[in-house]
């Protein structure tokens, strides 16, 4: 079981700076994310693009902020669930929580911050009929086990960097790499596209463009699936695994089950106070949120995050006094014996 | 002159809106779609208008002449489902003058 002050689930931007408001209440911290890395949205859809309306940033590229979120909270010592999902939770007796995942990893929590933005990332599935019943028996929407495909052969269907970065990995593990796509074209970065052009020109790559995979076919087990090329008859393509790269859309998921005031999608709080949600004890922050007024925007988060720790901290120490400290004037000390101050000014008389 | 267009709206359960769009706000059709409530908050947008995600997916009813398609929209409607000839993405579409008397489809989601 894994204890900690605050339970943070969702490891994007807001999420990641509350780790920080709370370090200076000295809150510990640990977050959940479906994602297999943190940075939310920043870091799984929009790593390269640029943000404007980050205070004191003209400019910062999404996953570059994400770093610098990541470094900045790091004296915290934040623990990391990371590619589960945060499923049930509970309300124990003395107010704490216990929330368990989807791989039922358990986190007994004192608070619960729901920092979800659109909700855990799922992958797209295509639109094949029986998918479903291959699903984890031949079908997998994300690479989690690459030995799994040893010596295997492999049909992987996108157009995007995943696709063709999977397809290069592969090439080297798999005894059959098949690429399939829509286009011609591929969207990716100019080395990866590159990569798999050399690859093919190798043979270790199986590309089939323009083309789309219709059908599956097995018997309880994938055997293969039935590819379609434009304009021509659908042909069979022998495979023990298929692997469908076509991003991830966010889905609100469990958390709509948690018993939490729902509207348009997003979780209903208290922002005339501190974000909390109708369960007391559990806040929702950033995009997640909705108030009247709400905006979805980064910095509205990190102040959101801001309040939500102060809050929280009265919640957890309901008797002790505390005045809000600037780091300018306290510093920073952190969970892991740093401490970052302002340099003390020399006073000396000049003769 | 007015700077509204109407357009024709029909939202993913069929249901047909007629709405008026500004042309000087530097609104998309994701934003308007948005703006008029037509698609549950949540399930449109979710990259914010940058071709990332497909989520603002329309097909174009009418013969209206639409800004040209990039290579971003192209590769992002390579890579969506329930993909038609007339697809476009919401997000790429600004609201102008031209496009008095747009009819646009929203796709399912995905």
């Amino acid at each position: 079981m894994i204890t900690t002050d605050i339970l943070i689930i969702g490891a994007g931007p807001t999420g990641l700076f509350t780790v920080f408001e709370a370090g200076l209440l000295k809150l510990k911290c640990h977050l959940i994310d479906a994602l297999a890395q943190p940075g939310g949205q920043c870091s799984e859809i929009y790593p390269k693009k640029p943000i404007y309306d980050i205070p004191g940033y003209p400019e910062i590229l999404a996953g570059d902020l994400t770093h610098k979120l990541i470094e900045q909270s790091k004296q915290f010592k934040p623990g990391f669930t990371l590619g589960e999902r945060a499923e049930t939770i509970n309300k124990l007796e003395d107010g704490t929580f216990i929330v368990t995942t989807n791989k039922g990893t358990e986190h007994h929590a004192k608070i619960v911050a729901i920092a979800g933005g659109l909700g855990s990332f799922e992958p797209r599935k295509p639109l094949i009929p029986n998918i479903a019943d291959f699903e984890d028996r031949g079908v997998e929407y994300m690479i989690k086990e690459p030995e799994l495909y040893r010596d295997k052969k492999v049909v992987i269907s996108g157009g995007g960097d995943s696709a063709l970065d999977w397809a290069i990995f592969l090439s080297n593990i798999a005894s059959e790499v098949t690429l399939i796509h829509r286009r011609n074209e591929f969207r990716g970065a100019l080395d990866s596209v590159e990569k798999v052009q050399e690859l093919k020109n190798l043979g270790k790559i199986r590309l089939i463009t323009p083309a789309e995979v219709k059908g599956i076919l097995g018997n309880g087990r994938l055997t293969g699936v039935a590819v379609e090329k434009k304009g021509e008859d659908a042909f069979i393509v022998d495979a023990d695994h298929f692997i469908p790269l076509f991003g991830l859309s966010p889905k609100l998921g469990p958390i709509g089950n948690w018993g939490l005031e729902i509207e348009k999608n997003a979780i209903k709080v208290d922002n005339a106070l501190d974000y909390q949600t109708n369960i007391p004890g559990v806040y929702a922050i950033g995009d997640v949120n909705t108030y009247p007024g709400k905006l979805k925007l980064i910095l509205c988060g990190f102040h959101e995050a801001t309040l939500m720790c102060q809050s929280a901290y009265k919640r957890i120490f309901p008797n002790k006094k505390y005045v809000m400290k600037y780091t300018t004037v306290g510093g920073v000390v952190g969970f892991d014996g740093t401490k970052k101050e302002a340099p003390k000014s020399v006073v000396k008389a000049i003769e | 002159m007015s700077l509204d267009i109407n357009i024709k709206i029909t939202d993913r359960n069929g249901v047909k809106h007629e709405v008026v769009a500004p042309t000087d706000m530097a609104m998309n059709l994701m934003e308007v779609v948005r703006a008029f409530e037509l698609a549950e908050e949540g399930t449109i947008g979710i990259c914010g208008g940058m071709a990332m995600c497909a989520s603002c997916q329309c097909y174009v009813k009418s013969d209206h002449q639409l800004p040209e398609i990039s290579d971003d929209e192209d590769a992002m409607l390579a890579e969506a489902f329930y993909v038609e000839e007339n697809s476009r993405l919401g997000c790429q579409i600004q609201m102008t003058a031209e496009l008095e008397g747009l009819e646009v489809e929203l796709a399912p989601e995905s």
